[in-house]
């Protein structure tokens, strides 16, 4: 597999960074949309972060790599089955990330009989699929936008409950899948289904950067690791460690985070302002804001970490008007404006 | 540095990169063609065509094609792999797959790898580049992106590298047959090959052993942060703003240095890679700065009639914001399901005239996207999901096994024709008829709502603002069905495609908002370039729907001259062939009261006549409701 290109060494993006890092440290804030300009290094953020991650805990044999302190309601049927006996045995294993790649058929994402297993020894086995490997994860969609809409809806319903149920070819499995959906893709070839966009918690808009420096930056870095990736990525090596420590730091701290009810009063009159349907903004919303706590270091939900993510988490829930492109970023913007006056 | 320490026969005299000495003896580059830049274009993408990405090369087949090709595959690597992919590839063929053969004969399943693998470290010619769309385009822009192929199908998972270069075969004769903009984005170099004649055709600059050479002394050229900051810059003065453009010049520098045998990058290579790699997406980026015209005024002879004044007065107008108000009056004024009556009459008119075109039926059987398996008999023109099928047979294997050996086997049907007899050995996985699964397809052909929208001076420029009000609320309409919109516009001599069928809003909101008015009425070319569009959208398998918005007025020919009569009746002449080319179509009427003449066009094209009253929501409201029937 190719050396990625190093997470600390892409320039600018820094709304993107912040919402995948967020996305690593809280995996319920339901995953992160990434939209904009060809060439900005969208599919690179992911595939470095993917390098970054630092391991997890799973039961040891566990095909689905339940986490050992799981409830009982999240582990897979073998587990629970073990729960009772005697503590589990566990490893040391890499966060998945999972490309689903364009073309995946259904049965390779949501997992189907085993057909080595029938064919040879004619047993009835179920052969897990994308979704289970990326139990814990995270799911990697790129060109969301052009994906089947079968297959999209076959996510969806996966993504909201959290667990994968299976049944076709006279199986019968269910399993958990609780993974951070990542999509990205680019609007100039396609809108994606309006019942999609909902489902993300944060959405992120990139551009092409249009200032002379960054770009000279940026294509200096890119032919610099172009040119040998291992050398490059050695040269990053210290600073990609740092995000990495940033992220378990955070990932420690975030029960401890607190949400005081000014904090919570403050993100609703926000949500209503803007006339967001449902709860599910103010939830992610809050959610956000305390891994966005945990990753800076502070103890509670402040003012400042909702004027930060305001516009990741609620700009792709306006009532949407598909056609005002100045859009919902400028109106969050107003609306944060009005309410938190800096 | 062998390659260069050549004899002066070597034509590397003409310093074909540009760099050290200043440029050539007179006799050696008497002039300058098109070819030795096509030529040079071959030559570094040789050397590293993984690196560059690849060529998006537009030409008609023809010896000039043939000539470059040739040249290019010298310069390759003999042993390099070298894979074409056809127009209609399909998924499984280029991704890879289930090997069948290998699978029935090992009784499991058998990975088998696509085209994109088994080209790793070479080149795909990608055949018709132009006329490939969505998947393919994905799949391969994925492998140039990743360096590997990802799959995920038919029960395999497999991770094969795939490192190539590619050779994108752009056969479109006019702006609108374009190869996809995200494969474009990750070619280095776009190389017209069209204006070289078969007699322009020169040697290459370079030899097989210049460029292995090059080859491996690339990794080791270096260039200078001032050269990456002019790259840059050029770039966005030229309005690239792709950052893979800026990227893909300097890898072009660094090649051109390493054939030239420098360490480092020289300013003329740095020009070189410019001219190469920029300066054909300046052009061919359709990029639409957001202050395009100021507001021009209206160059063209003014219609000789009433409607003149009108279109004065309303050059002013347009600078307030009325617009806006009118444009918010024409939204409320629009029903929202506009288009979904249209569709429906539509659907109800093609039955009508399929009737006797089996052919077109049963295609249906083959086409739109995979939606499920049913198992039954496999009747002509259906298609086997062989994987499916399989699945269905795995689990009864056993079972068959033992009814054969006990020696009362059921018949096979599959394997009675013949072949049973001649070979006794026993197939290793028994499929029989009950396990057949037919793919079944939903065949959702994507409609394309081409807009076509008058924008003379007699269509009053406020009125322009409501048709714009009265397309915008229509393609919110798109938006939610995921529609396609196109937009032609027509003023002054003639009719402009202003955005081929796209699915993006936003570039249809930009490119709207751009459109100025004013000048004559060519609405003959106007209904021609929309039915032509339509034509193509059909051709591709699409179903295009026109919405004309006009007050029927003509009053320019398609020859460019004025004069009403000839107009009017060329502009009846272009209706009845909407009629007979049996494509949708609704005329919305702009005219401040509604007009005979539109409403004598709509009926010539047999569309949908809906007049756009000034204001008069309700009248209007109840007018569609009336027709809503038909």
């Amino acid at each position: 597999m190719p050396v990625p290109f190093p997470f600390s060494a892409i320039v600018g993006q820094e709304e993107m960074k912040l919402a995948l890092l967020i996305g690593a440290v809280d995996s319920r804030i339901g995953g992160v949309l990434v939209f904009g300009d060809r060439g900005t290094g969208k599919s690179t953020a992911i595939r470095a972060l993917a390098a970054l991650l630092p391991k997890m805990k799973v039961v040891a044999d566990c095909r689905y790599g339940c986490d050992p302190e799981a409830e009982e309601g999240v582990l897979c049927a073998e587990c629970r089955g073990n729960r009772s006996e005697t503590p589990f045995k566990t490893k040391q294993v890499p966060v998945p990330v999972v490309d689903l790649p364009l073309g995946a058929t259904e049965d390779r994402v949501i997992g189907a009989l085993d057909l080595e297993m029938a064919l040879t020894r004619g047993e009835k086995a179920f052969e897990p699929g994308l979704l289970a490997r990326a139990h814990r994860g995270f799911l990697y969609i790129d060109e969301v936008n052009l994906l089947e809409d079968h297959l999209v809806d076959a996510l969806l319903d996966v993504a909201a409950s959290g667990e994968n149920l299976v049944e076709r070819e006279g199986l019968s499995v269910r399993h958990p899948a609780r993974f951070v959906l990542i999509g990205s893709g680019n609007p100039e070839e396609g809108e994606l289904r309006p019942q999609l966009l909902d489902r993300f918690g944060l959405s992120v808009e990139v551009r092409t950067p249009q200032d002379l420096q960054t770009r000279v930056q940026v294509v200096r870095l890119r032919d610099e690791y172009e040119r040998d990736p291992s050398a490059f990525a050695e040269k990053w090596k210290r600073k990609d460690a740092k995000v990495r420590k940033r992220i378990t730091d955070a990932q420690a701290l975030l029960p401890e985070i607190e949400v005081n009810d000014l904090a919570l009063e403050q993100a609703a009159r926000l949500c209503m302002a803007l006339g967001t349907d449902g709860l599910r903004g103010e939830l992610t919303l809050i959610r956000a804001c305390r891994a966005l706590a945990a990753l800076e270091g502070d103890k509670s939900v402040e003012v400042k970490h909702l004027r930060r993510l305001a516009p990741p988490a609620l700009r792709h829930r306006l009532r949407r008007d598909p056609l005002d492109e100045s859009g919902s970023t400028a109106r969050v913007d107003r609306v944060v404006q009005e309410l938190f006056p800096a | 540095m062998a390659g260069m320490s050549a004899p002066p026969a070597n034509p590397l005299a003409k310093n074909p990169m540009g760099g050290g000495a200043p440029p050539m003896a007179p006799q050696a580059a008497p002039r300058y063609h098109p070819w030795d830049d096509a030529a040079l274009v071959a030559t570094l993408f040789a050397v590293d065509p993984s690196g560059v990405g690849g060529v998006c090369l537009r030409a008609l087949p023809g010896p000039v094609r043939d000539q470059w090709l040739a040249d290019t595959r010298e310069l390759l690597p003999h042993d390099m792999h070298r894979r074409k992919i056809p127009l209609h590839v399909t998924d499984g063929r280029l991704l890879g797959g289930l090997d069948l053969t290998a699978t029935l004969r090992a009784g499991r399943p058998v990975a088998e790898h696509g085209l994109l693998a088994e080209a790793h470290g070479g080149v795909v010619e990608l055949a018709m580049a132009e006329r490939v769309r969505g998947s393919p385009v994905s799949y391969l822009c994925a492998a140039l992106d990743t360096g590997e192929v990802v799959l995920e199908r038919d029960g395999i998972a497999l991770r094969s590298p795939a490192r190539l270069g590619v050779i994108a075969l752009d056969e479109g004769s006019n702006e609108d047959e374009q190869v996809a903009d995200a494969l474009l984005d990750r070619l280095a170099f776009l190389v017209d090959l069209s204006p070289i004649g078969v007699r322009d055709m020169g040697d290459l600059p370079y030899s097989a052993a210049d460029i292995g050479a090059a080859r491996d002394r690339l990794p080791a050229v270096t260039i200078s942060e001032a050269q990456v900051s002019a790259i840059c810059e050029t770039a966005l003065a030229l309005g690239i703003y792709s950052l893979r453009a800026a990227l893909h010049a300097v890898h072009a520098a660094r090649i051109a240095a390493a054939l030239d045998g420098d360490p480092e990058v020289t300013d003329g290579q740095v020009n070189l890679a410019a001219r190469l790699v920029m300066a054909p997406r300046a052009t061919q980026m359709p990029y639409v700065p957001p202050e395009r015209e100021p507001e021009p005024p209206p160059p063209e002879p003014p219609p000789p009639d009433q409607d003149q004044g009108e279109s004065d007065q309303n050059q002013e107008e347009r600078k307030d914001p009325l617009a806006d108000q009118v444009l918010e009056a024409a939204k409320a004024a629009i029903p929202q399901d506009l288009l979904d009556r249209l569709r429906l009459g539509q659907l109800r008119r093609a039955k009508v005239r399929s009737t006797g075109k089996s052919g077109q039926v049963q295609q249906a059987n083959m086409r739109g996207r995979p939606a499920g398996v049913r198992r039954g008999d496999l009747r002509p023109g259906d298609r086997l999901n062989l994987i499916e099928t399989l699945r269905a047979a795995a689990p009864w294997q056993r079972v068959r096994r033992a009814e054969r050996e006990r020696g009362q086997a059921v018949a096979t049907p599959v394997k009675r024709k013949g072949r049973k007899a001649a070979a006794p050995a026993m197939p290793r996985v028994e499929v029989r008829k009950d396990d057949f699964r037919i793919q079944k397809y939903k065949h959702r052909s994507e409609t394309t709502a081409i807009f076509v929208v008058d924008a003379s001076g007699s269509s009053a420029l406020h009125r322009l603002g409501e048709a714009k009000g009265a397309v915008e609320l229509l393609l919110a309409d798109c938006y939610v069905r995921r529609d396609r919109v196109a937009l032609v516009a027509f003023r002054g001599k003639e009719a402009e495609l202003l955005l081929p069928p796209t699915r993006s809003l936003v570039r249809t909101k930009r490119c709207l908002a751009d459109l100025p008015g004013g000048g004559g009425t060519p609405l003959a070319s106007g209904i021609e370039t929309g039915l032509a569009l339509a034509d193509a959208v059909k051709r591709r398998g699409g179903t295009p729907l026109l919405v004309i918005l006009t007050d029927g007025r003509a009053n320019v020919a398609r020859n460019g001259q004025g004069g009403r009569p000839q107009a009017t009746e060329e502009a009846l002449t272009c209706s009845r062939l909407v009629r007979a080319s049996g494509v949708a179509a609704m005329v919305v009427d702009t005219s401040n009261h509604p007009h005979p003449q539109a409403k004598a066009l709509a009926e010539a094209m047999d569309a949908t006549y809906m007049p756009l009253p000034h204001a008069d929501a309700g009248r209007l409201n109840a007018a569609v409701k009336a027709k809503a029937g038909i």
